[in-house]
């Protein structure tokens, strides 16, 4: 019997790389930033306009339009500070100062970016566990779904603080106790995702497992877990920008000394909106870049799995 | 010599090319499945729905049997009660002279889905070695198993390649594979080429059949095609909805073992193809 034709076409016609990913990634991706930029500068001369203007005649300094727009990008405490001001700022405070210091973004980066992990982890693995008791038992599924979807409803601002100081009352201090709440927000994507990634697979391949007489553990193993990986890896991306939230979060209303959360606290105690948006942008970096590991990581499992992206 | 020869009062089984050589006996042969006043009643929202009801079969060791009928016949729950995976409401069933349930347990059958079936995230050589997995059996075995089930449908070479890489029919012939993997006596396929086109349909009924005649196995094969049922079969089994029950059975007395394609243009073909037809005329199957 002949066989049928197999060559995956695409690969032919594929053009070079960097092209590709010119074409495919880099030039959508900086439409949309250079646009977002042209928005920020526009509002940053918007809203400082008033207070220098206000700065300039209460202090007599004479102005023309133009020293007046030049100084709305360049003053001590905006509302809202430019681009570059941002930019010098995270360089500062990142390539300039020691990571030991207080004022180091990547000494507070890291205490920010280790309880997120710690968080994630625990949470990404008592999802994982929640979902595999919730797909096996109908009693917990019907008991603990509900729980589990309340727990995201109360606001974490709210229980974030009584975490920390139970913690601390029961003796658990430190890096836990922000931990927790990484996994208070990053549990339930996981869970969710996971329970339905373990019923994801269809009736055909239930029977198929039944005609084997495969024991519940077989099924699991063999077709359960690989068919909900995809699923896992998507609510794991959703999960650990989750857990960098908590860990802010956490920091924000507990009197943490440091951390990003600290810092943006301290930044608006002290008007330092300079410093407020580095941390801000900080954070983001941070995010996208966890972001961009769990998809690679989602990448790279995929293709040893053999299914196409 | 008539072509057709209900099933209730003798029995043909042609050994030889020669429709002369033919001669009508009583079956000596075991019988692998025997079913009798089998009815399943399934509960819905809308009340009672008699998929099957009062069925009397009996299939005997080597045989090839289609059931064909129109949507609804309850062709398919008749070979998921034979596989164990629905229970009858009525009636009794016997495979391999026991229950399904302990059949199935004794994995005394490979079952051909209507798709293929295969897991995405395995390789080829994977998915056919699935069952084996399963089963326990060792790494050893499972590599000798793999490689002689792909060589029988003529898969050696697409080993390490994944489902989506191949083609419908490449797919459904690796599923038939992971089915004849588990090396059973019992073959249960449920319209495995439905979903193919007729040039490669054609093409693996008649690798089917070679397989079949080279096995020695027992096969019981859902589908709704007349030519592939009267083509493939030694006994087809015409059913008839609501309630889903057994119309005819008509003995086909075609050389068995591998037929050519060409054996469709028979007058002796087109004899039988014309009964079933009828059959399924008379069971109101064209009716809505």
């Amino acid at each position: 019997m002949p066989t049928e034709a197999l060559t995956p076409l695409r690969s032919v016609f594929r053009p070079h790389p960097v092209a590709r990913f010119m074409n495919e990634r880099a030039i959508p991706v900086l439409t949309v930033v250079a646009a977002l930029l042209a928005v920020w500068l526009a509002a940053t001369y918007l809203l400082n306009v008033t207070v220098q203007r206000d700065a300039f005649e209460r202090a007599g300094t004479p102005y023309t339009a133009r020293t007046l727009f030049l100084a709305t990008y360049q003053m001590e405490r905006p509302i809202l500070p430019s681009p570059h001001q941002v930019a010098l700022e995270l360089w500062k405070t990142t390539v300039e100062t020691p990571v030991t210091s207080k004022r180091s973004l990547v000494y507070h980066g890291w205490i920010t970016l280790s309880s997120t992990l710690v968080g994630f982890a625990i949470g990404t693995l008592l999802g994982i566990v929640l979902a595999v008791l919730i797909v096996h038992s109908r009693t917990l599924d019907k008991s603990l779904m509900p729980w589990i979807v309340a727990s995201q409803t109360i606001p974490i601002l709210a229980i974030a603080p009584m975490i920390v100081v139970v913690a601390n009352a029961i003796g658990v201090t430190g890096l836990l106790p922000k931990a927790f709440i990484s996994t208070y927000l990053s549990f339930f994507p996981v869970a969710v995702g996971m329970v339905t990634g373990l019923r994801s697979p269809d009736r055909l391949h239930l029977d198929l497992m039944r005609t084997y007489t495969a024991t519940s553990s077989q099924v699991f193993w063999k077709l359960r877990l690989p068919a909900a990986v995809p699923f896992l890896f998507t609510s794991m991306k959703v999960g650990i920008a989750a857990s960098l939230v908590g860990a802010i979060v956490a920091e924000l209303p507990t009197g943490a000394v440091a951390g990003l959360g600290a810092r943006l606290l301290a930044g608006s105690y002290y008007g330092q909106t300079v410093q407020i948006w580095s941390a801000l942008f900080a954070a983001a970096l941070m995010a996208a870049v966890l972001v961009a590991i769990v998809g690679m990581l989602d990448g790279i499992v995929r293709q040893r799995m053999g299914i196409r992206s | 010599m008539a072509t057709v020869i209900p099933l209730d009062t003798r029995r043909q089984e042609p050994r030889s090319q020669d429709p002369a050589m033919t001669e009508a006996r009583a079956s000596t042969r075991p019988a692998v499945i025997d079913i009798r006043g089998l009815s399943l009643t399934f509960d819905t929202a809308d009340g009672p729905v008699h998929a099957l009801s009062n069925v009397d079969l009996s299939i005997e060791k080597g045989d090839f049997v289609s059931f064909i009928g129109p949507s609804g016949c309850g062709k398919t729950t008749l070979l998921r009660v034979i596989a164990d995976l629905e229970q009858q409401t009525g009636g009794t069933i016997t495979v391999n002279g026991t229950t399904p349930e302990k059949a199935r347990l004794n994995l005394a059958y490979g079952y051909v889905f209507q798709a293929p079936a295969l897991y995405p995230w395995r390789s080829i050589a994977a998915n056919v070695a699935l069952p084996l997995e399963v089963m326990g059996l060792p790494k050893a075995e499972r590599i000798r198993r793999v490689k002689k089930n792909l060589a029988l449908v003529n898969l050696v070479n697409f080993e390490k390649k994944f489902p989506w890489q191949l083609s419908g029919g490449m797919q459904q012939r690796a599923s038939i594979a992971r089915a004849l993997a588990v090396e059973p006596d019992l073959l249960l396929m449920d319209e495995p080429f439905g979903a193919l086109d007729e040039i490669v349909r054609d093409h693996l009924n008649e690798q089917l059949l070679q397989l079949w005649a080279k096995t020695e196995k027992t096969v019981v094969f859902v589908t709704h095609s007349i030519p592939e049922a009267v083509y493939l079969s030694t006994k087809i089994v015409v059913m008839s909805p609501r309630p889903g029950r057994i119309h005819d059975i008509v003995e086909s007395d075609l050389p068995r073992g591998p037929r050519l394609l060409d054996i469709r243009e028979t007058p002796d073909f087109l004899k039988i193809a014309h009964r079933v037809r009828e059959g399924l005329r008379a069971g109101h199957s064209y009716a809505d």
